[in-house]
């Protein structure tokens, strides 16, 4: 089973990216599921359902998304393979910009858009700076220039990655990341594998679900600006 | 400059020289200081857990630098010539073959003719994709006779492509000279205010109504931003191909538009429905169904009619300015 992690900051497109991708791949007889990872509410997956795709939904609730996606996913490729899927894509939405959920040697998908501003690409961690395909999209709405100044900036932070633009209302482009979707590596199992980058370390007396503001109440894992 | 030979350096003498690696570093969130020290010795100093703070790690840093520097000095190469761009036919949406292949080459200008929905965009992509008979149309694209390096089809250096789009906005705040010098860098021009000064001039040309280099970008009218991407499509983009969605309607001087893109011995493919604009062309192709079904070549029974029809463009531009000028057209 080919499976692909793909990710990116809320609303640069994700979902209908790889929409555009799966009808590439069914146009191709190709058995797919999707696994969806959000926070308190998504729809998305009925967007799947309707292109008859396989696909699981993960809410992560009060927990943080990016420690509820790896305490899931390897569950999540185990029913894939039960389902035979020839492809699995995994869809999360890297909300602190320090997390990924890019695993070694499995094919990591960043999405960012052309209207999130032309600092983002500095501003995103390892989701961005670790992927090995960048799509860029929403680039019909900028000029020509303004898409080629926002993609060097991405390639300022990940030289490495191919970097394709996509429109995810008209589909130009999906076709061509269709072909590097299939090359993405063949797996069966995540046993044994390691994220690309540490989550942000945690564990204080707020994620244990203290309200209360004032130093008597912070232990754990506490930083101090310099002010 | 070898790549190697970098890393030895003083941080001095390579920001100086390569002011794109402060860029690069910077862009991380690392502080840089040009002294004595070299990159290698500050890539061995930098701090493990400040880099995970920043979400980067010394092995993924100094793979990235690698890639970077390869890129920058890839930029710096000359580019490979386009002297012929051949279109090899494969099939309609039917599966009807498109018995064709045609030959493109700098300075022509080809229009390509259809209605909505008729696969003008899939034929504008297969050239952008070099598709090798691996797209819907199973066509195949060849540059200079040969089966292209797939590298065109992903390095953003070498870009085969610049595609100009029938959307013009601007999301940047930034001025007009600000935004083409920050697009100049980023293609490490060698004189950016040289070229900065040349687009500006050039863009004020064709565009109706003048406007300053301190404009902001998202104040330019349609025709002015257009006129400016035409100009930094001329001047900043070594891409040999330039695909044009339209031109019209823009309030620029179209013929000049192209007479500077073609002066530039670029390929220009051009999708249109513009009387005018289609017989400025040397070629039409008439694209139905997702296949291409016709090559037009204009006549010369159309170039004179060309004359007619720039005349009564002119009339018409003529009253626009007028209505523009705040007069009545009760006397045309």
């Amino acid at each position: 089973m080919r499976f692909l992690t793909v990710s990116g900051p809320p609303s640069s497109g994700k979902t209908s990216v790889i929409l555009r991708v799966i009808e590439a791949l069914q146009a191709r007889q190709r058995k797919i599921g999707v696994v969806k990872f959000d926070c308190l509410l998504t729809e998305d997956d009925q967007r799947y359902a309707q292109k008859g795709v396989l696909v699981q939904k993960g809410l992560s609730g009060a927990l943080c998304p990016d420690h509820y996606f790896v305490s899931n996913i390897e569950s999540c490729v185990k029913w894939g393979m039960e389902h035979e899927c020839e492809y699995l894509i995994s869809e999360s939405a890297g909300l602190c910009n320090r997390c990924s959920p890019h695993i070694n040697e499995i094919t990591a998908v960043c999405v960012i858009d052309n209207l999130s501003g032309i600092n983002t690409p500095r501003k995103i961690g390892p989701m961005l700076k670790s992927a090995d395909i960048v799509v860029i999209t929403k680039g019909d709405i900028v000029s020509q220039a303004e898409r080629e100044v926002f993609a060097s900036r991405v390639k300022q932070v990940n030289p490495g990655a191919v970097i394709m633009h996509v429109n995810g209302i008209t589909g130009q482009g999906a076709f061509e990341l269709t072909s590097l979707f299939e090359e993405a590596s063949d797996i069966a199992t995540l046993k044994g594998k390691t994220l690309r980058f540490s989550m942000p370390s945690a564990l204080c007396s707020y994620c244990l679900g203290e309200t209360r503001i004032g130093e008597e109440h912070q232990t754990g894992n506490v930083r101090k600006m310099d002010i | 400059m070898k790549q190697t030979s970098i890393y030895q350096q003083s941080l001095q003498q390579l920001l100086a020289d390569h002011p794109y690696i402060e860029d690069f570093l910077t862009s991380f969130g690392l502080e840089v200081t040009p002294g004595p020290e070299s990159l290698e010795e500050y890539l061995r100093g930098l701090d493990l857990d400040q880099l995970e703070d920043l979400g980067i790690d010394q092995a993924r840093l100094r793979q990235s630098l690698d890639d970077f520097l390869t890129g920058m000095l890839a930029l710096q190469e000359p580019h490979d010539r386009v002297d012929a761009l051949t279109i090899i036919g494969g099939q309609d949406k039917s599966g009807q073959p498109e018995a064709l292949e045609i030959t493109l080459k700098p300075g022509q200008v080809i229009c390509i003719v259809g209605p909505t929905g008729s696969g003008k965009s899939r034929l504008l992509a297969d050239i952008e994709w070099v598709a090798q008979g691996d797209t819907p149309t199973g066509r195949r694209i060849l540059i200079n006779g040969e089966v292209p390096d797939s590298k065109w089809r992903f390095s953003t250096e070498h870009k085969l492509v610049a595609q100009l789009s029938q959307n013009m906005n601007f999301v940047m705040d930034l001025s007009a000279e600000e935004f083409i010098r920050m697009h100049a860098e980023s293609r490490l021009v060698p004189d950016p205010e040289e070229k900065v000064r040349q687009i500006l001039a050039q863009a004020n040309e064709l565009a109706g109504e003048r406007f300053t280099p301190q404009t902001p970008v998202t104040s330019l009218s349609g025709g002015q931003s257009r006129a400016l991407m035409i100009a930094d499509m001329a001047f900043l983009s070594k891409s040999p191909i330039a695909l044009i969605d339209e031109i019209e309607n823009a309030g620029i001087d179209r013929k000049k538009a192209l007479d500077l893109l073609v002066k530039e011995e670029k390929i220009i493919l051009m999708a249109t429905h513009d009387p005018i604009l289609a017989l400025m062309g040397d070629r039409r192709l008439v694209i139905k169904n997702g296949g291409i079904a016709k090559i037009i070549e204009s006549s010369q029974a159309e170039r004179i009619n060309l004359k007619q029809l720039e005349e009564l463009d002119n009339r018409l531009l003529a009253l626009r300015n007028r209505i523009r000028a705040g007069e009545t057209l009760e006397q045309l």
